[in-house]
């Protein structure tokens, strides 16, 4: 499926400064549907470049780093078991750098 | 870093705002864990903070104040939102933007930039400041003899100081910065973890200073950073809020970094603990028996002071003559807050030093 996913806050220069990258992520065999816990595995492999600690810590996303699916904060729909869906728009904010 | 308005099928279908009830979510707040939707969300951001500076006093109509501003989100954000509020509710405040350039290339260079854009952008007048022209010394210099081991200490000092002259130059009334409830409740446990009884009394004050040349002010103490960063990032006008982001290129090894992390953990497990950090902070009561450092002057410079020389002062000797370490390290000891005083070598009168551990952005 086609997905749009943003990086902000800092976290763009892990993905070799670029902000916006539009991706096409096969979904893992056997699997219906697509969850965040899978695509941020994916993200992890295929997009960031360095330093994944400060991405991802464990199955998710490192504390300080917001997630938002299609504007949405991603604690509503159900954290890493939030599912996606083609055209959707994820974006990642670190909000740990100086203010 | 805008993502458009999608589908909405799986959001929140089934729920809506908890305090419109018409609009679908889209952020869970941790302040109160309400799933709140993007309207109301800024009125309740905004009028939070317009609740906090009423309650406290923060400012009074006529005065010249100075936002402390490095192009980062807390600042920006901050300088948006009281220029809002002092429109909106009529403070009647002069409100300025203040910069100081620690001469970081790639991070504080950029990061003007972003603040030179605000000044167009909030039509508030600016004021630079740089650690060349005050001190003789940019971050960069200070770094290439001190290597990469507590450059926060000198940064934050001169820092602070630099806010101060620069406040005083713009003949101001008022300094307010945008240190948000995480860094206030990371300042607590990191004067817990240091044992330093003096910051520890202070570092919760919404206002601090009074005492001296320029008070300065903190609105955004009850003010989670992760609605900070949502605020403009679901903003969808054409004033898009545009901040700089990056981590300061000296600041890994920065001991406040292990407190941001622990703070950042808890509070994905109980978001009201930052609050809740932040109520202890304010409820500790220092015991009659602890012996507390006495505030003066500095003899060099005039700066307020707790020792014979301000730490600017201490810093700044030592680097002029190239002892990197005058000023720097650990003598401190005592349960109650006392710390053993340690003279330094040669030239003049004895001078006690305060010293701490790397990392320190004292209040």
């Amino acid at each position: 499926m086609q997905l749009t996913l943003e990086f902000g806050g800092g976290l763009e220069l892990l993905c070799d400064s670029e902000k916006i990258h539009k991706v096409n992520v096969d979904l893992p065999n056997g699997v219906q549907e697509l969850t965040m816990k899978d695509l941020l595995s994916w993200v992890r492999t295929n997009v960031i470049k360095e330093r994944p600690e400060m991405f991802i810590k464990g199955d998710t996303v490192r504390p300080g780093v917001l997630v938002l699916v299609n504007d949405c904060d991603w604690e509503l729909s159900g954290q890493l078991e939030t599912t996606i869906e083609d055209k959707d728009v994820i974006v990642f904010i670190s909000t740990l750098h100086g203010g | 870093m805008e993502a458009s308005e999608g589908k909405s099928k799986k959001q929140g279908a089934s729920r809506l705002c908890c305090l419109c009830n018409q609009r679908r979510p889209v952020l869970k707040r941790p302040k109160t864990l309400q799933q709140i939707c993007k309207e109301c969300f800024y009125e309740v951001f905004e009028e939070e903070i317009h609740q906090v500076i009423v309650k406290n006093h923060l400012f009074k109509s006529g005065e010249r104040v100075a936002i402390g501003a490095s192009g980062g989100k807390d600042s920006t954000v901050l300088a948006y939102v009281l220029s809002e509020l002092n429109r909106r509710h009529s403070y009647g405040l002069d409100l300025f933007l203040l910069s100081i350039d620690e001469g970081i290339t790639g991070y504080r260079d950029d990061s003007l930039e972003t603040v030179k854009r605000n000044e167009l952008q909030y039509g508030l007048p600016l004021q630079i400041l740089s650690y060349k022209d005050l001190y003789g010394w940019t971050m960069d210099d200070i770094v290439k003899m001190i290597g990469l081991k507590n450059n926060c200490t000198f940064c934050g000092v001169f820092r602070r100081q630099a806010l101060d002259r620069g406040a005083a130059l713009l003949k101001v009334d008022k300094l307010v910065t945008g240190h948000n409830a995480d860094d206030i409740a990371e300042t607590v446990l990191l004067n817990i973890l240091r044992g330093d009884i003096a910051r520890l009394s202070r570092c919760t004050s919404i206002t601090t200073g009074e005492d001296g040349p320029i008070p300065r002010c903190k609105p955004f103490k009850y003010t989670y950073e992760k609605e900070i960063v949502i605020y403009p990032s679901l903003l969808n006008h054409f004033l898009k809020l545009d901040y700089f982001s990056t981590e300061c290129i000296y600041s890994p090894n920065a001991y406040r970094g292990f407190a941001r992390e622990f703070i950042k953990d808890l509070e994905r497990l109980r978001p009201r603990a930052i609050l809740d950090i932040i109520k202890s902070g304010e409820d500790f009561r220092i015991a009659t028996t602890t012996k507390m450092p006495e505030q003066g002057t500095c003899e060099r410079c005039g700066y307020i002071s707790s020792q014979k020389w301000c730490k600017a002062c201490v810093l700044l000797d030592g680097l002029n003559r190239g002892l990197p370490k005058m000023g720097i390290g650990r003598a401190r000891g005592g349960v109650n807050g006392d710390h053993q005083k340690e003279t330094k070598k040669p030239a003049s009168a004895a001078r006690s030093l305060e010293s701490k551990q790397c990392g320190s952005l004292d209040f």
